[in-house]
């Protein structure tokens, strides 16, 4: 559904990717992990369109996204929920997650994707007035991957959503993200919690320096020297 | 007691069409971080458009407002496109140049091809209504082209305050104006916002000179004035505040009518007093009175 090829991508002439290639297929769900400053953020901001590659090819169901507008890929059912989360803060919750269902023309549906949010995270519609700005850590988590479900998309990127959030916020978090994924959304997910996000992962890529080193089934990654040493300490 | 009820009374009023011209600018502003120092000179472009419709093709400027509107709406996207989206990405002194000088020229074009000699509107309608003078509880009188413009600026006011807040559209244009990128992503293209932008803030600045046409003087200078208090309204109410605008809109009108009245002094004075109270406010509050910069 997703593959992204020999991506290369810099900042201002700085190489932060040289060569990065993975697949994402359809309802799978994918981990990517990597230390502080591997190029898991710059994979995905090259792919929902934030960044432009230098090098390589980014294909979503079988066309090319890599010369695409950020706006325009958003349209065609990418989700990204940014590192930081991306919030409209000075909106309410309502206004973050109605923004999230801008691509969508159907009324009724965003109504639908609304109801399905808030059954999903009960603690918004109780929050729903509210400034997105004034929620707790992990609620603006919440709002955050709700609003990217507002759109209806084919596949859910998230930049380290545990970033920040107490232990037990963060295996509800994981928990959702898997419940997301059973119910046919494909989601591929940043993590720097490798063990907890392999533990929910079909697949597994690892990203060192610019380059992915590792791939395969996430038990097999779990099992990988390089990733016990490295990334579990063991 | 009297005289000080009429002052607050027009200053309000006039605070009213303050506000319509300034919230053009603080929308730009917001969505773009550009500041269009040519604003006052579109404004003079309109009442301009105003004068030329009676004049012309005998309309009066209630029946011309919606069309000088539209075109000052078209203009505001021209300029978008062919000025402020080429410079937008390079350094603010480029963006100040090329909003600046598109002032001077269309000061000096304007100048140039109906002279600077002052005009006005003969006979607007709203100045032949109840003899063009109503007179409010408690001995106010008030001139009718004065109220009507400034029910006109509250109502075109009130619309664009309800767009923004109420539709999809103006939903995006906030989101755009908070964060460029999770706009992006949210699958809104910010370039089509900026025309928005751009479109309605003139569009506003549109009504707002027409609605002056029915009583003030047209002249190329005339500009000058209003972009300076717009500013000063901008800054006063906080840099990409709508509502912001709406209060430093008022209480620029009121400081500048009530200053003569409360302080004796003499009314070619009555603008250093409104500087020197948009000094004290932004010297206390730095980012304005509702703004967040
Ligand atoms: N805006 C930027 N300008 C310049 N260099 C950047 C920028 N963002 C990231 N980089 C550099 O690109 C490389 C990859 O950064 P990236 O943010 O993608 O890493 P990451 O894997 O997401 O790290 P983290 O886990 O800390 O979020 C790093 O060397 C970083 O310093
Ligand atoms: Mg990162």
């Amino acid at each position: 559904m997703l593959s992204v090829k020999n991506l290369a991508v810099s900042y201002n002439g700085v190489p932060a990717l040289h060569d990065v290639s993975f697949e994402v297929e359809q309802r799978q769900l994918v981990a990517l992990i990597g230390s502080n400053g591997a190029g898991k953020s710059t994979t995905l901001r090259a792919i929902s369109g934030l960044l432009r590659p230098d090098h390589g090819e980014i294909a979503f169901e079988g066309q090319r996204i890599d010369a695409r507008p950020a706006f325009a890929i958003a349209a065609r059912g990418i989700a990204h929920v940014p590192e930081g989360r991306g919030l409209f803060s000075r909106r309410s919750v309502m206004e973050n997650l109605y923004l999230g269902g801008y691509t969508q023309t159907d009324r009724a549906q965003v109504n639908a994707s609304l109801e399905e949010v808030f059954t999903m995270f009960p603690r918004l519609k109780e929050r729903r007035n509210q400034r997105a700005g004034t929620l707790s850590g992990g609620e603006q988590q919440m709002l955050a991957i709700g609003r990217a479900l507002m759109s209806r998309p084919r596949l859910l990127m998230l930049d380290e959503p545990s970033l920040g959030l107490a232990p037990l916020v963060v295996d509800d978090i994981f928990r959702i993200l898997k419940e997301i994924n059973t119910r046919g959304t494909t989601v591929l997910l940043v993590e720097q919690n490798v063990r907890e996000a392999l533990d929910i992962a079909d697949r597994g890529y690892v990203l060192q320096t610019g380059a992915t080193v590792l791939s395969g089934p996430s038990a097999q990654i779990l099992q990988s020297d390089l990733v016990r040493k490295a990334y579990l300490g063991l | 007691m009297e005289t000080l009820m009429q002052a607050v009374v027009s200053g309000a009023l006039m605070g009213l069409v303050y506000a319509l011209i300034s919230v053009g600018l603080t929308l730009i502003f917001g969505l773009m971080e550009v500041v269009n120092f040519a604003h006052g000179q579109f404004l003079m472009l309109a009442m301009f458009a105003s004068y030329g419709m009676s004049v012309l093709l005998g309309l009066d400027p209630l029946v011309s407002l919606p069309i000088v509107a539209v075109l000052l709406g078209i203009l505001g996207l021209i300029t978008n496109r062919l000025i402020i989206l080429q410079v937008i990405r390079g350094p603010m002194v480029a963006q100040i140049f090329a909003t600046f000088g598109l002032g001077i020229f269309l000061a000096n074009g304007a100048q140039f091809l109906w002279s600077p000699d002052f005009r006005v509107v003969q006979n607007p309608w709203l100045g032949q209504l109840a003899g063009g003078l109503v007179r409010l509880p408690g001995g106010v009188y008030l001139g009718v082209p004065q109220l009507g413009a400034a029910v006109l600026a509250g109502v075109a006011f009130a619309a664009l305050y309800l767009f923004i807040t109420r539709t999809k559209t103006g939903l995006a244009l906030q989101a755009v104006a908070e964060d460029k990128e999770a706009a992006a992503l949210m699958g809104i293209n910010s370039q089509r916002m900026y025309d928005v932008g751009w479109f309605l803030g003139l569009a506003c600045v549109g009504v707002a000179g027409a609605a002056l046409a029915n009583f003030y003087y047209i002249a190329p200078q005339v500009g000058n004035t209003f972009a300076i208090i717009a500013y000063v309204v901008v800054a006063l109410g906080g840099f990409g505040s709508v509502s912001g605008a709406l209060l430093g809109g008022i209480l620029v009108g009121l400081v500048e009518i009530l200053s003569p009245v409360v302080l004796g002094i003499s009314p070619d004075l009555k603008y250093a007093v409104v500087y020197s109270v948009y000094l004290l406010i932004v010297f206390i509050r730095p980012q304005g009175l509702l703004g967040r910069y």
